[in-house]
């Protein structure tokens, strides 16, 4: 089978410290691959390669066949890749459901004609289904900016699906969320990936999550792939504990 | 609870439409003064309010649709084709002082539109075989559209709000189509909006032409407004009142640079009670209010329910 996104010999260096250094790997069409890495091992500079929003060294990346490479984050977007950050990246001065909406409008028509277009470009129906999927109806007519950060987060999230992605990176989707709330994002997660077809890449350090939601992991260390494998094997590679976990 | 809020809206607007009728000229120009830089200010908060690009240039768009009014008045065209030119001109050039905003931002953007309100100046002032440089041009005539004289100040008024009342209706409507959407994204935070699909180049220039269109048909308002342009108006002190006016009434407002217009041109005019100090109590205001409400006067009811909370 033809792999979803294929990332070939990524480089990305700052002065002398390589950031990213020679990083391959592939994700297969409904796949989870999980990534993990201690912190600077260069998993969100791989991320933002990837995604355009750093320019890569060298490398290339390969979505459904085309060479993305280098073609910035815009047209990665519009090609079906949705992505997270690591830290909230919500519209503060909006309402969750038009943080929603806007994550979905531009895929619909041309500029012109979402000039001309109902105030919710049509995306209110599909909002209201995420709004619903991610139980975040009582918030909806809130600003983003004024929810806790445990609901941004998900709102942060939800937005990454409006427009039907094939592809999403998850960069740190645990990160600052209450504990009783992970289980409903990874029941959230398997769901968009049942129901949608979703393909996700997540980069986290929440291993427990990491094991009991990816299909596969890769581990990153100081820019370099140091394994990958299913989850259970990298919980018992002893490269990975050393490098990771420091065992 | 909208049903009220309209009936609110029309109220309002019959009672500015008939309100100055008994003021006298110079009342009448002070007030038509303020419609000008109304729409001038509608223009400069979708750049700076909605879209968050700072702007130091809306002067000069006053000053480009003025002059484009006076070269053109002169020559005998028609006002009907004078207000469409003049924003398409400012358009073009609003298009053109986006780039800048592509590459920077903040107070880097806010020199390099100031640098072009600079320049715009010096054209303005060493042109002189189409600007009349510092003597400027004066005789601008008054509209005449369809046969009906707007030369008395009252019916200048009149045209002047009713043109406001058109500007505003298409900028909410602006606002309201999923343009106005993409614009609050761009301005809340621009990295994501790109990750979600919004061309964020073309919003940006964008927010830069419209906001630039609007500063074009208040300039051409104030050029038959005051009948003599000369290139002082347009400097960029202009510009930083214009922008003050729409931070001191409520950035990101829609009814903000109505408040701001009042504050930068009405109420400087309401101290002069006060004479040689109008000046100085002015300024003692502008920094209070920007201490106690740096989010602008309309941000009043917020603050106060958010004391009360």
């Amino acid at each position: 089978m033809r792999a979803l996104l294929e990332v070939r010999d990524i480089r990305k260096a700052y002065g002398a410290i390589r950031a990213v250094d020679g990083v391959s790997f592939s994700v297969a069409p409904g796949e989870i691959l999980g990534v993990i890495g201690p912190n600077g091992s260069g998993k969100t500079t791989m991320f933002n390669a990837i995604l355009g929003q750093v320019k890569p060294d060298a490398g290339e990346v390969m979505f459904e066949g085309r060479d993305v490479s280098g073609i910035g984050a815009l047209a990665l977007a519009r090609r079906g890749i949705g992505r997270t950050f690591q830290s909230l990246q919500v519209f503060g001065g909006l309402s969750v459901r038009d943080n929603l909406i806007v994550a979905g409008q531009e895929f619909v028509g041309s500029a012109g004609s979402r000039l001309f277009a109902r105030p919710d470009a049509g995306m209110g129906q599909r909002a209201d289904e995420i709004i619903e999927l991610f139980r975040i109806g009582h918030v909806a007519h809130l600003a983003a900016g004024s929810l806790s950060y445990g609901q941004q987060k998900l709102v942060d999230i939800a937005m990454a699906f409006m427009a039907r992605p094939r592809l999403v990176l998850l960069d740190e989707p645990c990160a600052g969320v209450n504990p009783a709330l992970i289980d409903e994002l990874m029941d959230l997660l398997r769901r968009l990936n049942r129901e949608q077809g979703a393909s996700f890449v997540v980069i986290e350090h929440n291993m427990d999550f990491v094991m009991r939601l990816c299909s596969r992991v890769i581990c990153l260390a100081m820019g370099t792939m140091l394994a990958q494998g299913l989850p259970e094997e990298m919980q018992g590679n002893r490269a990975v504990l050393e490098a990771y976990l420091g065992v | 609870m909208k049903y009220l809020r309209w009936v609110a809206l029309l109220a309002v607007s019959v009672a500015l439409y008939f309100a100055p009728g008994q003021m006298k000229s110079y009342g009448l120009y002070i007030t038509t003064l303020w419609v000008v830089y109304w729409i001038a200010g509608v223009g400069l908060n979708l750049t700076v309010g909605y879209a968050g690009q700072i702007s130091l240039g809306q002067g000069a768009f006053l000053g480009i649709g003025a002059y484009t009014a006076a070269v053109l008045s002169k020559a005998g065209v028609s006002y009907l084709a004078i207000f469409p030119t003049a924003a398409l001109v400012c358009f073009a050039i609003g298009l053109l002082l986006g780039f800048p905003a592509l590459r920077v931002q903040h107070h880097y953007l806010a020199f390099a539109t100031l640098g072009f309100n600079m320049l715009v100046f010096l054209f303005l002032r060493n042109e002189e075989w189409l600007t009349g440089g510092t003597f400027g041009l004066n005789n601008i005539p008054r509209p005449v559209i369809f046969d009906v004289r707007f030369t008395r100040p009252l019916d200048f008024y009149h045209l002047s709000f009713v043109v406001l009342v058109v500007m505003g209706g298409v900028m909410a409507w602006l606002l309201r189509s999923p343009w106005g959407r993409a614009f609050a994204a761009l301005r809340d935070n621009p990295i994501r909006a790109e990750s979600v699909g919004i061309n964020t180049t073309f919003y940006t220039l964008m927010a830069f032409a419209i906001g630039a269109a609007y500063g074009g048909v208040a300039g051409a308002l104030f050029a038959p407004l005051v009948q003599f342009v000369e290139p002082a108006p347009f400097s960029v002190a202009n510009s930083l009142s214009m922008l003050l006016m729409v931070i001191a009434g409520g950035s990101g407002r829609f009814f903000g640079p109505a408040v701001g217009a009042v504050i930068v041109v009405l109420l400087p005019e309401w101290l002069r009670v006060a004479q040689d100090w109008y000046l100085a109590i002015f300024g003692v205001l502008i920094v209070l209010m920007m201490v106690w409400l740096p989010g602008g006067l309309l941000s009043l009811p917020d603050r106060l329910r958010g004391r009360r909370a």
